[in-house]
């Protein structure tokens, strides 16, 4: 990390599967820039032997009994699919 | 004071309803004709449905002539931020992309809301998918502060804030992941609360950051949003962040805190920067009042504060990033028409373009390079330890006070446009907020006076699970001032 450093963001839209248009890659490069070098200010902190935080309650595993609930019917679940047919989403064609 | 029906409290209301002085039908028709009357500059919500309201209400009323309600929100309007699943209502996110879902299910908050008995009504605006602090993120449109139609209500829960405060609902829920109830809350001078993380159930609430999100009450008083609160809090099967621990009696323990002397510690790091900021001097006089009251005042430090705002757009981008990659086009959501068939992928990319809004597709991209590759320890890593750090200035503070007291926002509510070209200053301006839910303790905003004619809130800092002290603090300063009553000229 640098405050040189610019974020990729051709590499990273095609990470995140969001096709930019030319004035969002501008745009977004120059602000994400901005906000990289204020977020930056971490790299002062030091946490040397400090145990991440993942969830700020500290908390065992929860089990449960596995017991099948389906609580959705085939039709409430897929009333919501931009296309269906037969009980199943139908998705583009991507193989010949 | 008003005496419109529809600015009377939860608790004034279900005494009325119980002495069938009033019914549900004609406080949920009062809820429906100030709605319309208002909300044409107002703006809270994204819809709602007339008929399926006054049904609700006229279930309740049967419910109380043969004498089987169900506590004392039966027969209340609750408004519903348009993030938290409604069986057969919209639910948008005030996003393109889920412009046309319809909930197949209740939230667990939601089915818990109906078995008190209130009556869900609409579906409440907010910044897309909660991100933003101005409601102007929306796909739909721009919500108004009803204190002044040209400033913002604040957000993400804005349209849950300004319905509040307009009498467009008695109560409503919002979300909070970074300050998104306390924030509009304070400025459009209402009562909000973020539970402790774990308190209320996530399950059915649209994920943004899943180890910061939490449901919570917005409301005209602190006794309301206890109520309110009670109804929504508990363990949950079906999340299991959730925690297994009892939810206390709020009415009970506000009855039995009342005249407590609290210690009450003011961070040093929040007043540092604040003390010559507009919004500081009813923040000031709030905490003189406490400490007229016998309180105990006392500075005290959480010497991380300064980097809680870099680790918190690390954490919320990083899985919001994640949380977000499910809207994909292809299951529920919007999908592109014109796509590029021989790139099995594209129909992925022109669908989330087309679906996401501007703000939301920083935050995407911005979380998906602090977890890229050769990043994720500089970054995602680094802020994690970042958060134990956050979280343990909490815990100190609080082994010397009860509660914390400091500004809920850094200024009163600005002016639409005025911070959409600059993110970082929009971030910026959650700066006291955010480190509660890095912390996952619980946080209320309440009104405590206006500067230049806005209201300014007041925000408590409560230790884990204790929101019940937090809410007596703020009720001992609520109940010696008239801010309650007070509401904004439609």
């Amino acid at each position: 990390m640098s405050d040189t450093e610019k974020i990729d963001i051709e590499y990273v839209a095609k990470l995140a599967r969001i096709a930019l248009s030319e004035e969002e890659k501008a745009k977004f490069s120059e602000q994400l820039g901005s906000i990289l070098g204020y977020i930056e200010k971490l790299e002062e902190l030091n946490t040397e032997g400090v145990e991440p935080t993942a969830h700020p309650h500290p908390m065992e595993n929860v089990w449960q009994e596995d017991v099948v609930s389906s609580e959705l019917s085939v039709e409430a679940a897929l009333q919501n699919a931009p296309k269906q047919r037969q009980n199943m989403v139908v998705v583009p064609k991507v193989v010949e | 004071m008003s005496e419109e029906l529809y600015y009377k409290s939860a608790s004034e209301l279900s005494g009325l309803l119980e002495k069938g002085e009033v019914s549900s039908l004609e406080l949920t028709r009062s809820i429906i004709g100030r709605t319309k009357a208002v909300e044409d500059r107002v703006a809270a919500f994204n819809s709602y449905d007339e008929a399926d309201a006054l049904a609700q209400a006229e279930a309740s009323d049967q419910r109380r002539s043969t004498g089987n309600i169900s506590g004392p929100l039966d027969g209340i309007p609750v408004g519903i931020k348009d993030i938290l699943a409604v069986k057969d209502q919209p639910l948008t996110c005030s996003s393109k992309m889920l412009e046309n879902f319809i909930s197949p299910y209740d939230a667990t908050c939601i089915q818990k809301l109906k078995q008190s008995g209130a009556v869900l009504w609409g579906r409440l605006n907010m910044d897309e998918f909660a991100m933003g602090s101005s409601t102007e993120n929306s796909a739909t449109h721009p919500t108004s502060n009803p204190w002044n139609l040209n400033c913002v209500p604040g957000g993400s829960s804005g349209g849950s804030a300004a319905a509040v405060a307009a009498g467009e609902a008695v109560l409503t829920l919002g979300s909070d992941t970074g300050g998104s109830i306390r924030q509009p809350a304070s400025h459009c001078g209402v009562v909000g609360l973020k539970p402790t993380y774990g308190r209320v159930s996530r399950f059915g609430l649209a994920a943004f950051a899943s180890s910061l999100d939490q449901v919570g009450p917005m409301a005209r008083s602190v006794e309301d949003a206890s109520l309110l609160l009670q109804a929504i809090s508990g363990h949950d099967l079906r999340d299991s962040t959730s925690f297994r621990k009892e939810v206390p009696d709020f009415s009970k323990s506000l009855e039995s805190l009342k005249g407590k002397k609290w210690k009450l510690g003011l961070p040093k790091e929040y007043f540092e920067k604040a003390s010559d900021s507009a919004a500081m001097e009813p923040v000031q006089k709030a905490i003189d009042f406490y400490r007229e009251l016998g309180c105990e005042i006392k500075e005290v430090s959480l010497p991380h504060t300064e980097y809680a705002v870099a680790t918190y757009y690390i954490i919320a981008t990083a899985e919001a990033s994640s949380n977000l990659a499910r809207y994909d086009g292809i299951r529920y959501t919007h999908r592109a028409a014109n796509f590029d068939p021989k790139d099995s992928v594209d129909v992925y990319n022109q669908s989330r373009a087309e679906g996401f809004g501007e703000e939301v597709k920083r935050r995407i991209i911005l979380g998906t390079y602090v977890l890229s590759s050769g990043y994720y320890d500089a970054y995602y890593l680094k802020a994690q330890k970042a958060r134990t750090l956050i979280r343990q200035d909490f815990e100190k503070a609080y082994e010397e006070v009860d509660a914390l007291l400091t500004p809920t926002s850094p200024f009163p509510a600005f002016e639409k446009g005025a911070k959409m070209e600059d993110p970082l200053s929009m971030y910026l301006s959650d700066i006291y907020t955010i480190s509660a839910n890095l912390a996952g303790i619980p946080g209320l905003s309440l009104p405590c006076g206006y500067s230049n004619g806005m209201p300014v809130g007041l925000q408590i800092l409560g230790k884990p699970f204790q929101e019940d002290e937090m809410l007596a603090i703020g009720q001992a300063f609520e109940s010696a001032h008239d801010f309650k009553n007070q509401h904004p000229e439609l």
